[in-house]
């Protein structure tokens, strides 16, 4: 019955009242035509405060989540998140500020995004950061319309956009978006972007290439450099997805790698919880040539108090209807702030110690898909499992829930089959991460002896394997009272 | 500060399982690949350190009386039930990320189905997605939408949509050749005859939004009819306060309709993270960006939701996706589908209702102050623009003494109209704080 929704829980006339009966003189409706009026009222739930507290806290026990246990899920980085920064996001200094206030009243959360912006752009090697983007996917697309702007600007017109075979779905989604065509670079053996296809496919057309490093198999672009100066030869720039920023932050710098546009996840490196998918921030870095076009406003530092910069010719535009996910940055800056250089420093050299002793443990039962170092995170194939004992990655992955652990990231990249990619994080200590290692050995025997035990998983899960392929050809996207008949809750 | 568990002897245990003595020969193929980069000097701090540096800050921020801020244009102060906050902090919605692994997101994944439905509900429309960003964004990508299914490219826009949000809107479709139109208005209101006389074979759609920059109710009804039965569509921006009372998008003949989420039980956040809202007709869904979640069951029959309809994103579409959004706002969709089940029909609708009355209530009193009038006269929700005898910044300045936050001054926007300001009352305006504004007004003016 748990799965039962709040509107099946709603009983006629049942109520908390919230606004005051009558704060001002009543409403007088006649003051608008009748055609502008709502016939039908919005259908919404009827409940007590106790019964919505209860509703949610029983769903909010049906999620996994950092604070319940391991979370390894490549990619994304699930590290601890700090609740002083919560706490202090809470404050009503910060969160009941109106983004159109007199600047005058808001020096305080001026003077945070000034300063997160300063930190990001040392910490990156770029000149200056805009922190409006609201997410990852927004960064990147305010990062190629950066691009398409510096090239046009110059009355260049470029079209073609370079993304490597491995890289994140958003690179080639976001490109289209921005109107470019999306060329693929394949990969080497290695698992690195391959140099001589590399020189193949740049031209007169060449707008950019999107790379992330490490690369999403977390290896690290040895080549990076070569990269850039093939792409910036042929007149290209060079972006970088700082998805896996948390293998380089306080010790390496994009802009010394020859990157010229940054977005980072400030969910992901810089420990601002992930909301369940979102709220997160995706802030833009670029290096002095493409400052011009950053998009408005930007905060900058007055004479005598910091100012939002509204007019600037070349900007691209806006990205957010206001100065951005303020209070996402503002937790950004509380865990840069209380980490400092040398936690961060810390924070990549554990993320990439406790990769690598994953990837050792667990070599002896599972492929890498590639040898060697690898960077915060690793790639594994159960391609032999599926050959020997009919064992899929899904398989393992949904066991994996039975003995207290979130999945990796399955299937991705798309290179690898049969992929799990593993992202430790450096927040986990070595206990959890051995008994991680000694449930995937249990998987891999369990693989030989009772397969069936695995195809079935995950067995002690609030549901067990959803019927993906019915959900999507009946689809039921929105709850009426015929939708819930046509299924047992 | 620092969050990382392990001890030295951990330490040791792992580097010495991977052959190395310590940690920088970890990162040997990395420095030797790369020119040495000058890492800043960021000092760490321990909490107590950070978080009184972190108090003398916010009050750098000044701290106007909650109860006395007049200002909407875009973002609005509604009484925030304490519950929402409570549940938001739960660790399991949190800190958990998209709902990759269905069966222990369940959580999630029935918020967001619980979330489609209440934006159906409010927007009037068939199928909704699980958020946007913010508003505007949503609104550049229902335009983007409707260029894809109908292969055309003008963009009908009125010219009383919010400034910032076409701002948005243009950057969004600078590089996919939208030939973006503005609808003139007529005494702030857009006009359905110019719709009319601007609509042609190549117009993707007509952006409405309602009630639109200057507070005013736009004609609705009118525009969905002339577009009844023309291949344009017809994309409305909504309030979704205003919803307990206006015309849905869908009653008025809508094809998409986006609203910016703030005004659900989501702070003012300096602009952020809010939560933009995206709803259409069952016929264009699998044009629909966004995260999706279905009912479907397992092999026990029992009920459980996953995310659907996952072709049209970007991890399995690539370039030929629908959209480029990946991770969006889900932990402020669930804020605005606790606050609409804690309101309940009629706490919205109340909600609504006592917005529209402080705003009439403030309107009264300030047209009656010497030199001041109402700029408009057609009907408004809870905003409305007024004309004052001298430039409205100075007088957001004195109000500023009182610790009142003024309507915003629209010169900001509009050089021609240095004199006007927009003025924005909700439910948690009382008729107290009325009285001091205009007091306080009175005082400011000549």
């Amino acid at each position: 019955m748990s799965a039962r929704t709040v509107f099946e829980k709603s009983r006629p006339g049942r109520r908390t009242t919230y606004v005051a009966p009558c704060p001002v003189p009543p409403p007088d409706l006649r003051k608008l035509p009748e055609a502008a009026l709502r016939a039908e009222p919005p259908l919404l739930p009827e409940l007590t405060e106790g019964e919505v507290v209860r509703h949610y806290t029983n769903l909010a026990r049906r999620n996994w989540a950092v604070d319940v246990g391991f979370y390894p899920l490549g990619s994304c980085t699930m590290k601890y998140n700090s609740r002083l920064a919560e706490d202090i996001a809470a404050w009503p200094e910060f969160f009941a500020a109106h983004p159109l206030r007199p600047t005058h009243a808001a020096q305080g959360l001026l003077r945070v995004m000034y300063e997160t912006e300063r930190m990001l752009s040392q910490l990156c090697g770029m000149a200056r950061f805009t922190l409006q983007p609201a997410a990852g996917a927004q960064g990147e697309l305010c990062g190629m319309l950066l691009v398409r702007a510096y090239h046009a600007d110059r009355g260049d017109r470029r079209n073609t956009v370079i993304v490597p075979d491995s890289a994140h779905g958003t690179n080639p989604a976001t490109a289209a978006l921005a109107g470019f065509k999306v060329v693929t670079c394949p990969s080497s053996d290695e698992g690195r972007v391959d140099l001589t296809a590399l020189g193949k496919l740049v031209s007169d057309d060449l707008a950019g290439i999107m790379l992330t490093n490490p690369n999403t198999l977390g290896i690290f672009e040895r080549d990076i450099q070569e990269i850039s100066r093939i792409v910036h030869d042929a007149g290209g720039l060079v972006y970088y997805d700082g998805a896996n920023f948390n293998a380089f932050v306080g010790r390496f710098r994009p802009g010394d790698m020859g990157f010229d546009v940054v977005h980072l996840n400030l969910h992901k490196t810089f420990g601002t919880p992930h909301g369940g998918g979102g709220p997160g921030a995706g802030p833009v870095g670029v290096v002095e040539r493409l400052e011009p076009y950053l998009p408005v406003p930007l905060v900058a530092k007055g004479p005598e108090e910091f100012e939002l910069e509204e007019d600037r010719p070349k900007t691209i535009g806006r990205m957010n209807v206001f100065a951005g996910s303020v209070l996402i940055v503002l937790r950004a800056y509380v865990y840069m702030r209380l980490l400092g250089t040398a936690g961060l420093r810390d924070v990549s050299g554990h993320s990439v110690l406790a990769a690598n002793y994953l990837k050792q443990r667990l070599s002896t039962a599972y492929r890498p898909s590639h040898s060697g170092r690898c960077m915060h995170e690793f790639v594994l194939t159960a391609e032999r499992q599926k050959d020997e004992q009919g064992v899929r990655a899904l398989d393992i992955a949904k066991r994996l829930i039975d003995l207290g652990f979130h999945p990796p990231t399955m299937y991705f990249p798309l290179t690898v089959p049969e992929a799990l990619m593993i992202e430790p994080t450096e927040t986990e200590s070595l206990e959890t991460l051995d008994a991680f290692v000694d449930a995937m050995l249990q998987i891999d025997r369990e693989a030989r002896e009772s397969p069936d035990l695995l195809h079935d998983a995950p067995h002690h899960a609030p549901v067990g394997r959803l019927d993906e392929v019915a959900a999507a050809k009946n689809l039921n996207v929105r709850w009426t009272p015929d939708a819930a008949g046509e299924s047992r809750g | 500060m620092s969050f990382i568990p392990h001890t030295d002897q951990d330490r040791a245990h792992m580097l010495a399982s991977l052959g190395l003595s310590n940690m920088d020969e970890l990162f040997e193929e990395v420095c030797a690949a790369l020119p040495p980069g000058e890492v800043p000097d960021i000092p760490g701090s321990s909490e107590s350190e950070l978080s009184h540096e972190l108090w003398d800050i916010a009050r750098l921020n000044g701290r106007p009386d909650r109860t006395a801020c007049f200002r909407g244009a875009g973002a609005y102060e509604h009484y925030i039930p304490a519950a929402i906050s409570h549940l938001l902090s739960r660790g399991e919605f949190l800190t958990a990320y998209t709902p990759y692994q269905a069966e222990i997101s369940q959580g999630t994944l029935q918020v967001m189905y619980e979330f489609q439905t209440m934006v159906c509900e409010l927007l009037g429309l068939e199928v909704a997605n699980a958020s946007m960003y913010d508003g505007a964004s949503a609104l550049a990508e229902a335009a983007l939408m409707s260029m894809r299914i109908t292969r055309k490219h003008r963009l009908l826009v009125t010219e009383a949509l919010h400034p910032h949000w076409l701002q948005v809107l243009r950057t969004y479709t600078a590089n996919v050749d939208a030939d973006i139109v503005a609808i003139p208005t007529e005494g702030g209101v857009t006009s359905a005859d110019a719709v009319s006389s601007l609509l042609d074979d190549d117009t993707a759609a007509v952006i409405i939004q309602n009630p639109n920059v200057f507070g005013l109710i736009e004609p609705m009804r009118e525009v969905g009819s002339l577009l009844a039965d023309r291949s344009a569509l017809f994309i409305a921006a909504a309030h979704p306060i205003a919803l307990g009372l206006l015309t849905s998008p869908g009653e008025a003949g809508a094809d998409i309709a986006v609203a910016e989420g703030q005004p659900l039980g989501i702070p003012l956040s300096y602009g952020g993270p809010y939560l933009g809202l995206f709803a259409t007709r069952m016929e264009h869904v699998r044009q629909m960006p966004g995260r999706i979640s279905g009912m479907s069951s397992d092999a026990a029959g029992r009920r459980g939701y996953v995310m659907t309809l996952q072709a049209r994103e970007q991890h399995i579409r690539r370039e030929r996706a629908t959209s480029n959004i990946c991770s969006n706002q889900a932990l402020c969709a669930l804020a605005a589908t606790i606050y609409l089940a804690l309101m309940g029909p009629a706490g919205f609708r109340a909600a609504a209702e006592r917005s529209f009355a402080a705003a009439h209530e403030l309107a009264r009193e300030l047209a009656a102050l010497p030199g001041c009038s109402l700029a408009f006269d057609a009907p408004f929700f809870n905003e409305f623009v007024l004309d004052l005898p001298i430039p409205a910044e100075d007088v957001e300045r004195d109000l500023w003494k009182h610790g009142i936050i003024s309507g915003l001054p629209l010169g900001r926007w509009w050089p021609d109209r240095r004199n006007q300001m927009l003025f924005c009352a909700t439910e948690i305006i009382t008729e107290a704080a009325i009285h001091r504004l205009a007091a306080a007004m009175e005082e400011a003016l000549p």
